[in-house]
């Protein structure tokens, strides 16, 4: 409820904005940031939040280049088409100087390709898909969170050290999880050519026939499984999974379910000792971490989700990317923000100027339940810079035009 | 094999819970005729306060039963409200405008339940019982699966003996097969109608409460379950209590056998299983034909064409229209745009489902057709937009001619739900068929040439390709190929008896429609810089449906007029608030209960007041 009428009235407040009143180099920065707000609230609403956050810190250090932030946010419904308008409201009506947001990936594929064609900068916070920096990639977009690749071949590479050789997965049919499933098959392969994978499952995004579907995986009888379900696909395969005795005795890695928002639900029928990649949240103790969740704590009294991190970090990096362009000109801001290093409550990153990607890196640990809920433990820090392929592969993935 | 006993067994669970909401449906709909799109939102209220009451009382299985007892009597009380409030004023509409009001609820169910019981999913947490397996065939299988096995048919059981061992069920199976008649041998609609709907939102919060254990309470319930819900209704013939139990077993073991087979088909599979069923009965497995006869006695009135003050004012429009882009700033003029393809979205729908008497929910099919013909020619041969707007309308009218087949044999909801049935196969081949289609991730980069890249050029090319397809549209209706596509509508019966080819007629409207429909996909496409599934999905095709009924169906202008307060009212709020599904569902309810003739339709009427006097 809270959040609800903080969400009204933040909203009626960026529309009752003049648009017209502001002379260029005067009046704030305005970051025009697009979201599945309605569609996707679970994410969404603890990274509008931690945006806030960011931009009130920002504005009370100052500002950038002497000027104040202004977020102005909107709702895509989960519809690219609508995300397209909207950025278009954005650029021509509110006058936005930087577009940000997204959390699905095609929403945030459409929004690159808006902001190549009207040649507008855009910062993706949430989206995974690889192809936004590579194959799609383009001049003005940037991406800040690890993609699918990057949390692939940081399981892969987990998963190689173990001794199972029977391999299943298990993944939403649909962009996100093909492409989970086949770096994971390529990396895990490349490292250990004694891996054989034995079958898959393929559910309908938010539709999982959890029952049949750990019957299926039951009866290829896996060492080990690779699971890419997130949210209520999730939940459902956890319970039926726990309840059927798919777990036991097996590995499982497991994209993005130490992350709060896909963890928490599950409550004490969390699993144990799945490897995963996630965000530990309150329990990272690095200065930087934990002024950010005090901060945020203080503020929304609740913990930070890991879209809050993302949320958080998508402003500070945005500051200082104009900070370095020292302008807000479009050009010179694509080339400021190539290389431009920021913090974040993880640790400094960077934009790479190769292929635009964030360097923000991943957490991975293993899963365990502590007072009945489920928690990452064992965890470790790897930094995006060291998940990426070399610098040549990474040339051939992206098109010509994105230089 | 020993998984075949327990993928068995599995499949017999999902049978279960798939019975329990669509039962309600078919209840529902066999004696209100009500298109219950809110059902599947019942169902989520049920998941909700079933949570909410659970989670309060102790962990017991006694407990349980009296927590889902009491979930199933609030459901009822909720459906006994909706009704009351809502869809008792609107039995007189025409039979799609209820389904327009209840598309309405489900809106505002979604902000509600967001804002009562947040974003985040809520699981029911397990005790031990409820976690209990038991061996069978050297696997483990969920005691609770087994419970859920048996409460299937010990609901159809009960609903049996209240059908047909009770005054009620004889009253309630009376109005299934004549409602008309029950009403004219004085027995209370009202009373049976409120008392119908309870039973059937009852259900709804029961399937909602039964899948706590193996699921959670989310906001993604409602329209999930609401076409699956359809499809096992329309797969066992509406209105029948038996054929939903066989088609809910039917489907459940084909996906539960389904996904091992062929793991990628699960969200293909039970469309084919619908599409499969239609075609070899029209009417479902159990499913009575519709009483024909005495609905055709309430012909529509004809369309006439607009009164001289009503063509000038449209002339006016478009003028206004055609200079706006000197008027307004970029941002407004791809709102335009987007009126533009809107129009064109709905008068082909109004087309085909007016005068064709053919109600699409499934329109977003060929605007999708169109969308993906255009990108993909782009994509494999480099083809100009030109070509790619000529191409969509062709491949739209190609694919529409090929579905056309299956389609025209069929009449009301089935027709209907074939359509749904289609456009949602086709949604799964574009979401899932990633190296063709691009996949969720869509095609990018369909820009129009440099020389129609500027905002206001495009738009005057949409301005004129939505004008010309609505005025070529109106002159098909008004040539002898319209009053006869009228004639089939009203009396398919006395057409044929004169001579008319009724089948080929509605294949006619049905290719015209989808091949005008594919044109406006493509000019999105041209507009956005892509092509995305979503263009396809279910929410765009109710939005077609939501602009030609709020427009009305009684006139060409209709669904023009529909389209534009639509776009406008959804463009506004969006930007105005987070609550906007709240706001845009009441006002559609509104809309439906002040205006059940549509905007136009009320226009017309206030305007023929005292001048057909």
């Amino acid at each position: 409820m809270e959040v609800t009428r903080r969400l009204i009235l933040g909203a009626s407040g960026s529309l009752a904005l003049p648009g017209l009143l502001r002379a260029q180099g005067s009046g704030p920065i305005r970051i025009g940031e697009i979201n599945s707000y309605t569609a996707q609230p679970a994410f969404t609403v603890p990274y509008r939040n931690a945006m806030q956050l960011a931009v009130e810190q920002v504005n009370a250090k100052g500002g950038v280049l002497g000027r104040q932030l202004e977020l102005i946010t909107r709702d895509d419904a989960g519809r690219p088409q609508d995300a397209v308008r909207l950025a278009g409201e954005l650029v021509n009506d509110q006058k936005v100087d930087v577009l940000a947001g997204a959390y699905l990936s095609n929403v945030g594929l459409a929004l690159g390709e808006y902001a190549a064609q009207n040649k507008r900068l855009y910062i993706a916070g949430e989206p995974l898909t690889d192809s936004m920096v590579w194959e799609k990639g383009n001049r003005y977009t940037f991406r800040l969170r690890p993609s699918t690749y990057m949390q692939a071949s940081i399981l892969a590479e987990e998963a190689a050290k173990l001794p199972a050789k029977r391999w299943v997965t298990v993944s939403p049919n649909y962009e996100f999880g093909q492409s989970g499933v086949k770096w994971f098959k390529q990396l895990l392969t490349a490292r250990r050519p004694d891996v054989q994978f034995v079958g898959e499952q393929w559910p309908a995004l938010g539709r999982v026939d959890a029952g049949a579907t750990v019957q299926a995986l039951e009866g290829m009888r896996p060492e080990g499984i690779l699971n890419v379900l997130f949210g209520t696909d999730l939940t459902n395969f956890v319970r039926q999974g726990n309840t059927r005795g798919l777990f036991e005795r097996r590995s499982v890695v497991s994209l993005l379910t130490g992350e709060p928002e896909y963890l928490d639900p599950l409550g004490d029928e969390a699993p144990e000792g799945w490897i995963v990649t996630g965000y530990p949240g309150e329990m990272i103790d690095t200065p930087a971490h934990k002024a950010f969740t005090s901060a945020y704590r203080a503020k929304f009294n609740a913990k930070p989700m890991c879209g809050s991190l993302v949320g958080y970090s998508l402003i500070n990096s945005i500051a200082a990317g104009i900070a370095k362009a020292g302008s807000v000109e479009v050009e010179r801001m694509v080339e400021g923000f190539r290389g431009v290093r920021f913090d974040t409550p993880a640790g400094q990153a960077e934009y790479r100027a190769i292929d635009q990607q964030g360097t923000l890196g991943v957490y991975v640990g293993k899963t365990a339940l502590r007072n009945n809920v489920g928690v990452m433990t064992d965890w470790r820090y790897i930094d995006g810079k060291d998940l990426l392929p070399a610098d040549e592969v990474v040339r051939g993935l992206r098109p010509a035009s994105a230089s | 094999m020993d998984s075949i006993l327990p993928q068995l067994l599995t499949g017999l669970a999902t049978a279960s819970s798939l019975f329990l909401v669509a039962s309600g449906l078919t209840i529902i709909f066999g004696v209100t005729r009500i298109v219950n799109f809110s059902h599947g939102s019942l169902m989520m209220l049920g998941a909700y306060i079933g949570w909410s009451i659970l989670t309060r009382l102790p962990r017991d299985p006694e407990w349980f039963v009296l927590g889902v007892v009491a979930t199933v009597l609030a459901t009822a009380l909720i459906g006994v409200l909706l009704e009351v409030v809502v869809l008792r004023r609107v039995y007189r509409a025409p039979e799609l405008f209820q389904l327009l009001a209840t598309f309405g609820v489900v809106l505002i169910i979604q902000d509600v339940t967001l804002w009562l019981w947040g974003a985040v999913e809520l699981p029911l947490p397990r005790p031990r019982w409820l976690r209990g397996f038991v061996e069978i065939a050297g696997n483990r299988f969920p005691l609770y699966d087994l419970i859920l096995i048996v409460t299937g048919p010990v609901v159809l059981g009960l609903l049996w003996l209240v059908m047909n061992r009770t005054r009620w069920g004889t009253l309630v199976r009376a109005a299934t097969l004549d409602r008309e008649m029950v009403a004219a041998l004085g027995v209370d609609q009202r009373l049976l109608f409120t008392s119908v709907f309870a039973l059937g939102a009852g259900l709804a919060g029961l399937g909602g409460a039964l899948s706590l254990p193996n699921a959670s309470a989310n906001l993604n319930i409602d329209l999930s379950v609401i076409t699956d819900a359809f499809v096992v209704v329309v797969v066992g013939g509406l209105g029948s209590l038996t054929g939903a139990f066989v088609a809910s077993l039917l489907i459940g073991i084909l996906q539960a056998f389904g996904i091992v087979l062929v793991p990628k088909i699960t969200l293909v599979l039970v469309f084919l299983v619908m599409a499969v069923v239609l075609v070899f009965r029209p009417n479902g497995l159990m499913g009575r034909p519709q009483s024909e006869a005495r609905e055709a006695s309430v012909a529509a009135p004809v369309v006439r064409p607009a009164p001289p003050a009503l063509q000038l004012l449209g002339a006016a429009a478009l003028a206004l229209a055609a200079v706006a882009p000197f008027f307004v700033g970029d941002y407004y003029v791809t709102v335009l745009t987007d009126a533009c393809v809107a129009i064109i979205f709905a008068t082909s729908l109004h087309f085909m489902m007016g005068p064709g008497g053919m109600a699409s929910f499934g329109h977003a099919a060929w605007f999708g057709t169109g969308a993906y013909a255009a990108g993909l020619l782009l994509h494999w041969l480099g083809a100009p937009m030109p070509l790619g707007l000529l191409a969509a309308p062709v491949a739209a009218g190609i694919v529409a001619a090929l579905f056309g087949w299956f389609v025209v044999r069929l009449s009301g909801v089935y027709l209907s739900m074939l359509t749904l049935a289609f456009a949602q196969i086709a949604w799964a081949v574009s979401f899932q068929w990633v190296d063709a289609t691009g996949g969720d991730n869509g095609l990018l980069g369909v820009w129009p040439p440099d020389w129609a890249r500027s905002p206001r050029t495009y738009y005057w090319i949409a301005l004129v390709l939505s004008v010309g397809v609505a005025l070529l549209l109106r002159r098909a209706l008004y040539a002898p190929y319209g009053y006869a596509l009228r004639a089939a509508r009203d009396s398919a019966m006395r057409a044929r008896s004169i001579g008319l080819d009724v089948a080929r007629l509605r294949m006619v409207a049905l290719v015209i429609a989808g091949a005008a429909c594919g044109l406006g996909g493509a000019i999105f496409a041209y507009g956005k810089g892509g092509v995305f599934p979503t263009y396809i999905s279910i929410p765009h095709s109710v939005e077609a449906l939501l602009m030609v009924l709020l427009g009305g169906l009684q006139t060409v202008a209709g669904p023009i007029a529909g389209a534009l307060v639509y776009t406008g009212l959804a463009d506004i709020l969006v930007r105005s608030t987070d609550l906007w599904r709240l706001v845009l569902g009441a006002v559609i309810v509104l809309l439906v209960v002040a205006f059940p003739e549509g905007i136009a339709g009320a226009a017309r009427r206030l305007w023929l007041r005292g001048r057909e006097a």
